[in-house]
């Protein structure tokens, strides 16, 4: 029978260790990714949410390690499987990677092969999980590439993607990472890197692919904005756990967790004129966020951290 | 490409123009000339040179004239393709000096080969096993290899060749085909032993190459991309192959460049020292015996050798990397 | 000619809270990163001990270096014992004198050890006499070999085929070969400083000039050249003259590297805010230069041209090697491997290759000191990490 989630994170513990010492880089981290459906994570930096997607991709690399926990991935197109638990040269890996999960990265100018042409880098994408000739890749990377928004995508398909700007270069990306139309794809903050009026045009992209595509998307964010513009389910996590999980709605109308009501005060825009911002901190003011209480559930299918 | 071609060309040019003025330079710096080398070997003998005869002595030499018109002719000569005269052997440096160079083109190429096949397969290997064993091993002997001078290296070759197998190596040509014309069997011959002379002057570079690729490679394996390209399911060997190696193996090859001085004057000691046909003695000889036309010529050649390499170099590396060709 | 970049996995060391590095001098910290590069740090333990040996030579060498044992040519190293053959055994460790046999097939002198010359080992003894650095007499050595009848030897690194001891003539020999190692980077120091800040500070003509300069002399095979300049080396010349001739050569080329740094260094610093700011402010150029602009990469540039210390030693040893480089009486470790021309000399006496250990040594030692030092002292990479 298939689950409604496309992926249930159970009790997920990484630990960095290096010579200045040990870091729990997550601690009993556990959430559910609905499947076909919007799941953005929230939070400061350094609070996981990158780790979490590295372990879902088994990207993670030392000094970091899964030392506890479970990531179990129901694909409808495969058998499930439980991702921590499958050995390194596990022909799924490769699946995985791209097949069956794909990854948007937050720095376009990095991410894309400075010595490859633009058409090679997606086609191979293609030529890594079918069983297609080159030219047929080659076909159908024009064709995603086209559907990303690339224009006079003939002589573009032959370019470098040093010749692109930024915001290209991030479609560049989303049709590399969309090609072989993945089950989830997970966008690492894939607009930080970008101006505002190119953030917009990317996130419109990333919703009009979803709502024609229909895959699963975890979007990783500090920018409650975006979150409210695009996602259906938010996680807040906060040093490496969970705080609070519920829709959109939910948290951010009426979040229950202290942390994330700072989070929340800390928005401009959200409080009135001639009203100082408050720090996160400030509006979190004595409330204890630093103590690991489990998640229990408040109805509604809302989880929070609270004693 | 044209575009960058041309340039390069142009650059080529201009430097070989600076190189041969320093290197005119270089063979007048010594006190004396050739005349009056030969007029103190004459007295040295108890014999008088006449003024007229000392005249004609510098006439023929073009020493009476102004060091500029000295140069100029010398330079319009070799480029012309007649490069003086060497007293000490009393023949035409051109019957001298181009078996030679060839000898040194052919053992500095070796020397390449060499650096190339053995430092890129550990130069990997020292990456993307970083901190093991097999790594530090590595690491150690490169360090070894570009601390020990090229002429000790040969000594050693040559003593523990001598001693264990009781071969001499010494020359390019085994004993049996050394007064032999050319014939296939002695092309093979020669081959079978042009490794010696090539390992042994391309140690250091190797050395050094190595690590590059190493630095370079650790570098490109931490970058984005690769991950990008691991997150769209290319299969390790293939991550390490067609990414960052690509990639690593750009200032590999203007490394290539940088080391052709080095592997050629590496080559002119080992080969006095492996006593191989090649310039290293000749060059020596011609420098004591202050036979300018011949140690301008080697000294030269040596140099056009030099530069055309790192020509070479360049134009595989703007190749081989668009963001150079495009500039 | 290059730079091995030798890392090694960071190593723990006791945490420190930020606050705590914040207090840190630039100094401090980079000498907290150089202890981290433990191979460094030894490299830089053995260099020291060798330029004290080779600076206080008269006292370390037993014997000075024109001294001959004329019952020992081309003899053997010594084994330096505690024990006799019958298993007797000395506090006072001792060798065994030679007995010098003539081959009947080959006329070859062959040595053996005899076990009735014993001589001992005494120390801070007084020996062969000596004017240190020609200034101070004395004739106190480090060691010398000598039973009581005041007779006996000792050549632990063998003798060369007139008689005199290697162990002590590689001591000599270190002192030229090290003190044009540093000399030599003193040079190139300045010919770079001077070269790159001039092209860097000063842009336009001046910059691309000495660009091209570069250009050409980077482009050059070094030794053929050095062997050119090195032969046209007056042959009347003193052995002193000609050791500084020999440094100056070796230098001419070797800045070219150096230049390149220190002019990218004032290229990106004259953008720099506090470049602009003390300029603003109406610093004089002088003062620019010298108080703002140079302590900011003077320490990385020093230790970036320790990495050019072992190509002048390289240089020297080939060039003392083929005969066109110091001139005896002066010894230098490339001097001393002249004789071992041919595998014939090796194979008879291959102790004579003894001064190659040492500068393989010494400049593998320079090569990991100067990467530890650029590391530590790199300003991009402050951090501590």
């Amino acid at each position: 029978m298939m689950t409604d989630n496309i992926l249930e994170i159970r009790n997920l513990g990484v630990r960095f260790q290096t010579d200045t010492g040990v870091t729990n880089a997550l601690n009993d981290v556990n959430f559910d990714v609905p499947r076909g459906k919007v799941t953005a994570i929230v939070g400061e930096s350094g609070s996981g949410k990158s780790v979490t997607a590295n372990c879902i991709m088994r990207l993670l690399q030392p000094p970091g390690k899964i030392v506890s926990g479970s990531i179990q991935f129901n694909p409808s197109r495969t058998e499930p499987f439980d991702i921590v638990a499958i050995r390194d040269r596990d022909p799924r890996i490769y699946e995985l990677h791209g097949g069956l999960i794909s990854m948007v990265f937050q720095e376009p100018m990095t991410a894309l092969s400075p010595v490859h042409r633009v058409g090679n880098q997606v086609s191979e994408a293609i030529l890594c999980h079918r069983d297609v000739s080159k030219e047929g890749a080659m076909a159908e990377a024009r064709d995603m590439l086209r559907r990303v928004g690339i224009p006079n995508i003939d002589t573009r398909i032959e370019m470098y993607p040093f010749e692109f700007s930024g915001g290209m270069r991030q479609r560049v990306v989303i049709a590399m990472a969309l090609v072989c139309n993945p089950e989830v794809l997970i966008c690492d903050e894939p607009t930080t890197a970008l101006d505002v009026t190119i953030q917009a045009e990317i996130l419109t992209l990333i919703k009009d692919l979803q709502a024609e595509l229909s895959n699963s998307i975890i979007f990783i964010t500090h920018d409650i904005g975006i979150v409210a513009q695009i996602a259906d389910y938010v996680v807040v996590m906060y040093q490496g756990r969970v705080l609070e999980i519920g829709t959109v709605r939910q948290v951010l109308k009426d979040p229950l967790h202290p942390y994330t009501k700072g989070l929340l005060a800390a928005i401009p825009g959200n409080v009135p004129k001639n009203v100082r911002l408050s720090t996160i901190a400030t509006a979190v003011g004595d409330a204890d966020i630093t103590t690991p209480f489990p998640l229990k559930s408040v109805g509604d299918g809302r989880l929070v951290s609270l004693p | 490409m044209l575009h960058y071609v041309i340039k390069r060309l142009g650059t080529m040019v201009l430097t070989l123009a600076f190189i041969s003025v320093i290197v005119f330079v270089v063979i007048q710096l010594p006190p004396g000339d050739i005349v009056t080398s030969t007029l103190e070997r004459m007295e040295a003998s108890g014999m008088q040179a006449s003024d007229e005869y000392v005249q004609n002595l510098r006439a023929r030499y073009n020493l009476d004239k102004p060091l500029y018109l000295q140069y100029l002719n010398w330079i319009f000569n070799f480029v012309q393709g007649d490069l003086g005269y060497s007293y000490i052997y009393s023949k035409p440096v051109n019957e001298l000096v181009w078996e030679r160079l060839g000898y040194t083109l052919l053992i500095t190429i070796s020397a390449v080969i060499f650096t190339w096949v053995v430092a890129v397969p550990f130069g990997i290997y020292s990456a993307v096993r970083q901190y093991s064993i097999g790594d530090y091993f590595v690491t150690v002997v490169a360090l070894v290899g570009l601390a020990t001078p090229n002429f000790l290296l040969a000594l050693l070759v040559m003593f523990f060749a001598w001693e264990w197998f009781g071969i001499s190596i010494g020359g390019l040509y085994s004993m049996e085909f050394r007064d032999q014309s050319f014939s296939i069997p002695k092309l093979f011959d020669l081959l079978s032993r042009l490794w010696i002379p090539g390992s042994v002057v391309g140690m250091g570079g190797t050395a050094v190459t190595m690590r590059i690729l190493r630095a370079n490679l650790l570098d490109e394996l931490n970058k984005p991309y690769v991950v990008t390209a691991r997150a769209k399911g290319v299969k390790p060997i293939k991550l390490i192959f067609k990414y960052p190696l690509r990639i690593a193996i750009n200032p590999f090859i203007s490394t290539l460049g940088l080391l052709l001085p080095t592997l050629i004057s590496g080559e002119a000691i080992v080969s006095m020292v492996l006593n191989l046909p090649t310039t290293g003695r000749m060059l020596l000889q011609a420098l004591l015996a202050q036979d300018m036309y011949l140690a301008g010529s080697f000294l030269m050649l040596l140099a056009i050798l030099t530069v055309v390499g790192m020509l070479i170099s360049d134009l595989v590396l703007a190749w081989s990397d668009p963001r150079i060709r495009y500039e | 000619m290059s730079e091995v970049v030798l890392e090694q996995p960071p190593k723990a060391i006791p945490l420190e809270t930020p606050e705590e590095l914040n207090l840190l001098t630039p100094r401090q910290l980079a000498w907290r990163r150089f202890k981290r590069h433990r191979l460094a740090l030894i490299s830089g333990v053995i260099l020291v001990i060798m330029y004290l040996v080779a600076g206080f030579a008269e006292f370390f060498a037993p014997y000075v270096t024109t001294s001959r044992n004329v019952s020992a040519i081309n003899a053997p190293p010594m084994d330096v014992r505690f024990f006799e053959h019958d298993g007797t055994f000395h506090i006072r460790p001792f060798v065994y004198g030679y007995d010098l046999h003539i081959n009947e097939h080959t006329w070859a002198r062959e040595y053996t050890e005899n076990p009735e010359k014993i001589y001992p080992l005494r120390f801070f003894a007084r020996g062969e006499t000596y004017e240190l650095w020609n200034l101070f007499e004395g004739d106190i050595h480090l060691f010398i070999a000598e039973n009581e009848e005041g007779e006996g030897y000792i050549h632990f690194l063998g003798t060369d085929q007139l008689g005199r001891d290697v162990f002590s003539r590689v001591i000599y020999g270190g002192r030229i070969s090290l003190s044009i190692g540093m000399l030599g980077i003193g040079l190139t120091l300045f010919l770079g400083v001077l070269f790159g800040g001039f092209a860097g500070y000063l842009g336009g003509w001046v910059d691309r000039i000495v660009q091209r300069m570069i250009e050409v002399l980077q482009s050059l095979p070094t030794l053929p050249l050095w062997m050119a300049l090195t032969a046209a080396l007056p042959a009347h010349w003193s052995s002193l003259r000609i050791y500084f001739g020999v440094t100056i050569i070796l230098s001419l080329f070797g800045w070219t590297a150096l230049a390149r740094q220190v002019r990218g260094r004032f290229l990106a610093l004259r953008n720099e805010d506090f470049v602009i700011a003390a300029r603003l402010i109406g610093s004089g150029q002088n003062r620019i230069i010298f108080k703002h602009m140079m302590p900011s990469f003077l320490s990385h540039t020093i230790t970036t041209a320790t990495l050019a210390v072992p190509g002048v030693i390289l240089g020297e040893t080939a060039l003392s090697f083929l005969g066109i480089g110091i001139r005896p009486p002066i010894v230098s470790w490339g001097v001393l491997m002249e004789q071992a021309q041919n595998y014939q000399v090796i194979s008879m006496t291959p102790w004579i290759l003894y001064p190659g250990l040492f500068v393989v040594i010494a400049v593998m030692a320079f090569n990991v000191l100067g990467d530890g030092l650029r590391d530590a002292a790199d300003p991009y990479n402050m951090g501590g990490q």
